[in-house]
């Protein structure tokens, strides 16, 4: 089997601890290129940690994850972090993006000056080429006129769409998403969500942590169900819905109904 | 008060670690030159007739004359370095000069830090008191009473040992004989010839009793150094014999009995007083504002030098300390134990301890160990250290105070964690510290005024000079703490300006900032 015909991501016995509390007790799934994955579940239910594992944010106990063909590792009873974790992490980090449920912008810096920092500090990008491409994701987002804004002048949809052509700037394979409308006006959640669901249709793979459970729905190929840090159902958005497995994302589903 | 008795202490210290050393640091000082010239310190602010700068800014005085002499018989050129009172001693021993000639007091226990010349002035205390206060002719009728004097002087110890009295010690003879006028002590007791220079000639002041104790004056040099003693020996005693000595000590007015009986000669003044003339006349100027700004002008080259100085020494150190002080900040944040626990010391012990102090310690301490280091160099290290760990907790506080999802945004594009700090996090941070660091160098301005202790002449040394030349500390202090002020202003506005333009927080139309902004609000 070659490279291209494996899953995008791989992620399996995936184990997270803080202290004594385990907040990710093995978890595992798999997406091909181009899906759009929900992960729904009660707060504390360990879905936003799984998201910072993946780009290891958070830097995992135990398991594997492999995306766009990078490989983390760690074996179980491993002690001492491989000193090459770290360049794999970085490596890693390069090929997948990450939206933030507080935006993240970098304050102090215009709109453009954010999209093009990582290009030119970590691509070394020639300035004149961050910033077409950068205006190009911007004009994606809808953001094309406010280039030579500050992110206070700008209303909380329009930052975390400034934050996500922030992250297409480095042209990720992945992007992943941690509550990205939680911060939001509700009169502003659609706005960015049209812009993950125009990704979307562009053949992005995209992982969404969300408590937008109609949003989960529409755009979704399939949907995580998390629940005291472990996937409790994993299926398609259809059938989570109409027929769910498990009597836990029953009564979970139920409250949205 | 009590720092300076702390650093009397620590360089007293120092001085006696000093015999120790001695021989090594003045093997140096032999090979760099020093047969062409004779290095001779001094203390000279307010210290006439001894060595002193007149009027128009000139070096003179009955020691300066005698040095001189010394200096031309020996063939060789005298070259002068000043330096603090408390410095002076030490000074020798760490190879600064050759000699020191300031009126030090021969006596048993100071020669055990330094050997001395025969003496070139025998003198006693005269005890000066207001105009109309009954006579007094023993010590012993001070009891009860307040009296003042110098710190370190025969004087001060003649004092303390007689019963009752109540011993003020001065650093300046003007404010002691102040305090005689004003009522605030009841005399001041002090040697003869500073007596007949600053009391002499003020109205409200007169003499009483008889002389006091007997006053040797000699040259002090280096333990280590028992030939040049020989040189100046044999100079000093050709000025005795020729009656240049008697010469120099006539027009000073200080040609007294006693020397002429030490020495040997005619009691009678070879030559008119014109020397105490002059500063006599000089001492009752009339005050006029007219004229105290003309002798304010006289002294600008002396207010421009301490200017620069202060200028130079401070925007160094600063520079240092934020260099440091960053190294220090981002070490105790972001580094491993080791790294964090160096840092925290650094900043503990250096913030607990006194600047004097550590000013001391490197100038005066470090010879000990074999690090010697120009005044300058001491004195912008010292400083810069010093503020260095007030600016790592600057810098702590600011990086602490940007939220920690800009470092993940940072990495999660992808950035290293140095990329991050550097691109992201410093940038941010560098605006919230501009305040508090502003305050800090405005603060190290005035704190350099410390380097006087390393024989540095800044702008608060040129108030000591011109204030105890022109006897006006209340016209000459406006003056200096204004151009403090001064000096101050623009680095205030920079830093305003700097700040405006560094807003991270623009909700409003952005306006061009002036470096003027708020001076006219």
């Amino acid at each position: 089997m070659s490279e291209k015909d494996l899953p995008i991501v791989q992620v399996s016995a995936l184990r997270k601890s803080f202290g004594d509390i385990a907040v990710l007790k093995g978890v595992g799934f798999e997406m091909e290129q181009g899906d759009l994955v929900s992960i729904i579940g009660p707060s504390g239910c360990g879905k936003s940690t799984l998201l910072r594992c993946l780009n290891a944010l958070e830097v995992m106990d135990s398991g594997s994850i492999r995306i766009a063909g990078v490989t983390l590792e760690r074996s179980e009873g491993e002690t001492r972090l491989d000193p090459r974790f770290h360049d794999l992490a970085h490596e890693l980090r390069q090929r997948v993006g990450m939206v933030f449920q507080q935006f993240n912008l970098f304050p102090n810096k215009t709109i453009l000056e954010n999209v093009i920092l990582a290009p030119l500090v970590v691509n070394k990008e020639p300035r004149e080429v961050a910033e077409e491409n950068a205006l190009r994701q911007l004009e994606k987002v809808g953001l094309g006129g406010f280039a030579k804004r500050y992110p206070a002048q700008l209303s909380g949809g329009q930052q975390q769409r400034a934050a996500i052509a922030r992250s297409l700037a480095m042209n990720p394979k992945v992007m992943l998403y941690d509550e990205p409308t939680s911060a939001l006006d509700p009169m502003l959640v659609d706005e960015v969500l049209a812009v993950m669901k125009a990704l979307d249709a562009e053949g992005m793979t995209q992982i969404v942590v969300t408590h937008e459970i109609r949003f989960a729905r529409d755009a979704s190929d399939y949907i995580i169900y998390m629940e005291q840090g472990e996937i409790v159902e994993l299926s398609d958005q259809d059938e989570i819905f109409t027929n769910p497995k498990d009597e836990r994302t029953r009564r979970f589903l139920h409250r949205f109904s | 008060m009590k720092l300076r008795s702390l650093a009397t202490l620590l360089v007293t210290l120092f001085g006696f670690s000093q015999a120790f050393c001695a021989t090594k640091s003045s093997d140096k000082t032999d090979g760099k030159g020093a047969a062409s010239e004779l290095r001779w310190a001094a203390a000279v602010d307010s210290n006439a007739p001894f060595a002193f700068y007149d009027k128009n800014n000139r070096l003179t005085g009955f020691e300066f004359e005698i040095i001189e002499g010394i200096s031309r018989r020996m063939g060789r050129e005298p070259k002068f370095i000043q330096n603090s009172w408390d410095g002076l001693t030490p000074g020798l021993g760490r190879g600064l000069y050759d000699c020191v000639i300031c009126g030090i007091e021969v006596t048993a226990e100071k020669g055990q830090e330094v050997l001395f010349s025969n003496p070139y002035y025998i003198t006693f205390e005269q005890l000066v008191v207001a105009k109309g206060t009954p006579p007094v002719t023993s010590l012993a009728e001070l009891s009860g009473r307040k009296v003042g004097t110098l710190e370190q002087t025969a004087a001060l110890k003649m004092l303390q040992d007689t019963s009752n009295v109540v011993v003020k010690s001065y650093a300046e003879e003007m404010n002691a004989y102040h305090d005689v006028a004003n009522g605030r002590i009841y005399g001041a007791l002090l040697d003869f010839p500073i007596a007949k220079y600053y009391a002499g000639p003020d109205a409200a002041l007169e003499f009483t009793g008889p002389p006091f104790g007997k006053i040797t004056y000699g040259i002090a040099v280096s333990r280590s150094r028992p030939e040049l003693v020989q040189q100046i020996n044999a100079a000093l005693g050709e000025m005795v014999r020729s009656g240049e000595l008697r010469d120099i000590l006539s027009r000073w007015g200080l040609w007294t009995p006693t020397m002429a009986k030490a020495l040997n000669q005619s009691a009678e003044p070879s030559l008119p007083d014109t020397e105490f003339k002059a500063f006599a006349a000089q001492f009752n100027e009339a005050g006029g504002i007219v004229a105290k700004l003309q002798r304010y002008f006289v002294y600008w080259p002396v207010i421009l030098d301490g200017c620069i100085l202060t200028l130079e020494i401070s925007i160094l150190s600063m520079a240092i300390a934020i260099a440091v002080g960053f190294l220090l900040a981002l070490m105790r944040v972001y580094g491993p134990f080791p790294l964090r626990l160096i840092s925290i010391l650094y900043i503990e012990i250096v913030r607990g301890t006194p600047l004097l102090v550590q000013l001391l310690i490197l100038f005066y301490g470090l010879p000990y160990i074999g690090i010697k280091l120009e005044p300058f160099i001491a004195g912008m290290l010292g400083l810069g250290m010093n503020y260095a760990a007030y600016e790592a907790e600057n810098y702590r506080a600011g990086l602490l105070a940007i939220p920690k999802g800009q470092m993940e945004a940072a990495r999660a594009l992808g950035m290293t964690h140095r990329q991050g700090l550097r691109c992201v996090v410093v940038p941010q941070a560098f605006r919230l510290v501009l305040p508090p660091v502003t305050n800090d160098f405005i603060s190290l301005l005035k704190d350099s005024s410390l380097v006087s202790a390393v024989t540095l002449i800044d702008l608060t040394g040129a108030y000591t000079r011109i204030a105890t030349q022109t006897f006006d500390y209340f016209g000459t202090g406006l003056l200096i703490a204004a151009i403090y002020l001064l000096i101050g202003l623009p680095f205030v506005r920079l830093a305003g300006w700097l700040e405006k333009r560094l807003s991270s927080d623009h909700r409003t139309p952005k306006q061009k900032p002036s470096f003027w902004i708020g001076l006219g609000a």
